[in-house]
């Protein structure tokens, strides 16, 4: 495919002072071509979603990312609205819902918990995967394709040695890759999470 | 000039003492004055055959009452009215002077005797009826529409009525009839028809319709407007004086009830902006009118005629009476009233009526009916009148309380959608009405600039003008009957006054007003205002998060930090509010300068980046598990 694929991604932290992770992925992700980057909370800090600018936005894109900090297993609360007004029955889903079908989703996320953490029996007995369905299945039900999500853990101390700067550059070839649409979809399709050291980057892929 | 005086002292004095003492025993103003003037009549002797000419100077109450009636009016609403005006009206008419005249005639009258008796009782008392209806707020009730339906027609059939009584006149009567008639028959009055056929008396009466009509229309707009551009309060008074007396002697040239031609210019002004001004400004000369209209009515009843002809008089009132409601009663039937709304119609209107000292006085001047018989009909006029504040006492203390069971558990019948009353069109004023406007609220607009009001006339904005911090002006904008009130001037001192009078008068209205400063909102809430909105406090608010953002706070950051300070400022407004006394001036007010200090200190320091305060909202959020806001790697 000749054609660049274009990139919204959605940032959502509330605290972004405290997020030194999240800042650099941030700061990373505007400067990769082909990529648009929207910081939520600067966005709306009252959270009065433009649902038509957003949608609008999702049109005009070809892969959707969200990037945000996991809150209690979820995502921060801007996130949550920006789902619930802008995946509109018919716009999304549902009867004429597939303005937005067959394009790419995926989620850039980072933990406050070491990855031993996220298994069963762990202190969080789940999966990053198991604890991110709902947003799984919300790609599913809007005819989006899935992509595993690119992940941190123990994003916290990640700044301490070169784990977080490894991360940061994994984070631009994997937007890159996206764009390029150089990511080998079928093996990135059976990983159960992306990082800097698991990426399937077609090699000699046409840019 | 002495003997003037005096009677003005007596008058004045009689209702002073004797309608507050009335409706302090919930006997209502009516009676009130009514019972005055037969303690200064009759009984003191204080006044004497005066009150026959004072009551034609009265009588102009009753005009101005319609024309504060059709004020609240609009067009539209009469022509939805039509159906009960000239169903009910019509049948109540008919079938009582149909009936009256029946009676009448098993008593031994002849036919055209008895249908005059019929005429005259078949008429209500607007005066006394509208007046309580008003006092008691029953008039937007469906029994006080249907009330006011009736008498509306009943007015206007009194024109018809004076036309046909001369046809009845008997024969016998007529060689010394004007003998018969007293001081009343004005054979001087100026008439415009005097000489005219009929057909052209018709279109006389048209042309002079149609004048009113017009000139409420087109001509009054530019008068008010020039008159209020010279700000002189007695002048606009004088005008809208001018206006009713206008246009009662214009009806009265073409020979046409001054009531009616008043009512009409009243439901043509009812959708101008002068209106609530208008209705201001006329109310006092009708109540007083009005009063003094009831007074003579008291003061006019002929005792002696009375006790002499005790049983036959009072047999003949509460047989009238009965039957008037009884008429009544079946009307509601018909009509579909329900519950209370059916008795206050049937009840409001058993009374025989003001027009009929009118018509007995015609009868008596065009030979239908003997002088003798009509000073007996009259005492029974003034008699059901007098009794008819008593059957509005048995409607409030024994209908109402047995039907309020039944009642409450049917469904509230809304009579006026929630309405809101907005003073201060200016910048303030007008976002909250376009707010509510254009969410379907009703509002009621006053503003004191009449080039405003032009100019939102231009932009179909219903603007009044007038000062809202007059009591009456208020009141006529429907401070009685709204739900919520804005105080949107821009003048501190009003906006206190506004407030504090709208809170005594209606301690359930919702008050929302627009404050200066801080020491204004604690004015505004000492004189009971519910939601006190700095003018300048919000917009401040905004520019002061523009600039933390200007130096690249993030803008989620921005918000989370001026919302903290606003919560700090209202609850140092609250604090602070006890302390304020308007009467010492703030610098010299110990306690509330020393806890102003502490509260302005509390929030620098919160404010400050480098706070201790690891309770701040602002810094506690999304604080990473195991981290102080303060620590600096942070």
């Amino acid at each position: 495919m000749a054609q660049n694929r274009r990139i919204l991604v959605l940032f959502a932290h509330p605290g972004q002072r405290y997020s030194r992770a999240n800042r650099d992925l941030a700061q990373a992700a505007i400067k990769v071509r082909g990529v648009t980057f929207v910081d939520l909370y600067a966005e709306y800090p009252r959270h009065k979603i433009d649902v038509e600018k957003e949608q609008q936005r999702l049109l005009d894109h070809d892969v959707i990312l969200f990037q945000f900090p996991m809150f209690w297993y979820s995502t921060p609360s801007i996130l949550k609205e920006w789902q619930d007004l802008v995946l509109e029955y018919g716009f999304a889903y549902g009867k004429d819902g597939d303005k937005i079908a067959g394009k790419l989703f995926s989620l850039v996320v980072t933990t406050g918990g070491p990855s031993q953490f996220y298994q069963k029996g762990g202190r969080n007995n789940f999966t990053i995967r198991e604890l991110l369905t709902p947003l799984e299945q919300t790609a599913n039900l809007c005819g989006l394709h899935f992509v595993p999500p690119y992940t941190l853990f123990a994003a916290h101390s990640a700044g301490e040695d070169t784990r977080l700067a490894h991360h940061v550059e994994g984070y631009e070839r994997f937007l890159g890759a996206l764009r390029d649409n150089s990511l080998d979809m079928d093996k990135a399709g059976k990983m159960p999470l992306l990082s800097a050291d698991a990426l399937p980057i077609l090699q000699g892929a046409q840019p | 000039m002495t003997g003037l005086l005096f009677q003005a002292f007596i008058y004045l004095l009689a209702a002073v003492v004797a309608v507050p003492v009335a409706k302090r025993l919930g006997l209502g103003s009516v009676l009130g004055y009514l019972i005055a003037g037969i303690i200064i009549g009759p009984l003191l002797g204080l006044v004497g055959s005066e009150t026959k000419g004072i009551q034609h100077i009265a009588e102009f109450g009753v005009v101005m009452m319609l024309f504060l009636v059709g004020l609240e009016l609009e067009p539209r609403t009469l022509w939805n009215m039509r159906a009960k005006l000239l169903g009910l009206g019509g049948i109540q008419v008919g079938v009582t002077t149909l009936l009256v005249m029946a009676t009448a005639m098993m008593l031994g009258q002849v036919w055209s005797v008895a249908l005059a008796i019929g005429l005259v009782f078949s008429l209500s008392s607007t005066a006394i009826v509208l007046q309580t209806l008003n006092e008691k707020g029953l008039m937007k009730s469906d029994g006080g529409q249907s009330s006011f339906s009736v008498l509306l027609f009943q007015d206007i059939a009194v024109i018809p009525m004076l036309a046909l009584i001369p046809l009845l006149a008997l024969p016998e009567l007529i060689q010394h009839g004007t003998a018969a008639s007293d001081g009343e028959h004005h054979g001087s009055e100026m008439s415009l028809i005097a000489d005219l056929v009929g057909w052209q008396v018709a279109l006389v009466n048209i042309a002079a319709i149609a004048a009113v009509v017009a000139g409420g229309h087109y001509l009054s707009r530019p008068l008010f407007r020039f008159i209020a551009a010279a700000k002189l309060r007695e002048i606009f008074t004088a005008a809208a004086l001018l206006l009713v007396v206008a246009i009662a002697f214009l009806m009265t040239l073409v020979g046409l009830s001054p009531a009616l031609g008043t009512f009409l210019a009243g439901v043509v002004l009812a959708t101008s902006e002068y209106r609530h001004e208008l209705e201001s400004d006329i109310e006092p000369f009708k109540g007083l009118l009005l009063g003094l209209f009831f007074i003579t009515v008291g003061a006019g009843i002929n005792f002696i005629l009375l006790f002499d002809n005790a049983l036959l008089i009072i047999s003949l009132t509460i047989g009238l009476m009965l039957l008037k409601a009884a008429v009544l009663l079946v009307l509601s039937f018909l009509f579909k009233l329900r519950g209370a709304d059916r008795w206050l119609f049937a009840l409001s209107l058993a009374q025989a009526g003001e027009f009929g000292f009118v018509l007995l006085s015609f009868t008596v001047q065009s030979a239908v009916i003997p002088v003798g018989l009509a000073d007996l009909l009259l005492l029974v006029v003034a008699l059901s009148m007098l009794l008819t504040p008593a059957l509005f006492i048995l409607f409030d203390k024994v209908i109402m309380p047995r039907l309020e069971d039944d009642q409450a558990r049917e469904a509230d019948e809304i009579t006026e959608k929630g309405s809101v009353i907005i003073a201060g069109m200016g910048r303030f004023g007008q976002v909250i009405n376009r707010v509510l406007k254009g969410n379907g609220y009703d509002t009621v607009v006053l503003d004191l600039s009449a080039d405003m009001i032009d100019m939102f006339q231009k932009f179909g904005i219903r603007t009044f003008f007038g000062d809202a911090s007059r009591p009456d002006l208020i009141k006529s904008a429907g401070l009685d009957e709204a739900k919520l009130l804005v105080v949107a001037i821009d003048d501190p001192d009003r906006a206190v006054q506004i407030v504090h009078h709208a809170r005594q008068v209606r301690p359930d209205i919702h008050i929302i007003a627009r404050a200066r400063h801080r020491h204004h909102v604690y004015e505004l809430y000492k004189a009971g205002a519910d939601d006190i909105v700095r003018e300048t406090f919000d917009s401040s608010v905004r520019a002061a998060r523009y600039a933390l953002e200007s130096f690249d706070v993030h803008p989620h950051e921005a918000e989370k930090l001026v919302t903290m300070f606003v919560e700090r400022d209202l609850d140092g407004i609250k604090r602070l509010a006890h302390l304020y006394d308007p009467d010492i001036p703030i610098t010299e007010n110990k306690p509330y300068m020393d806890l102003a200090r502490k509260i302005q200190e509390e929030m620098d320091t919160a404010l400050s980046s480098h706070s201790p305060d690891v309770h701040d909202t602002v810094k506690r959020a999304w604080l990473p598990p195991g981290k102080n806001p303060d620590d600096p790697d942070l």
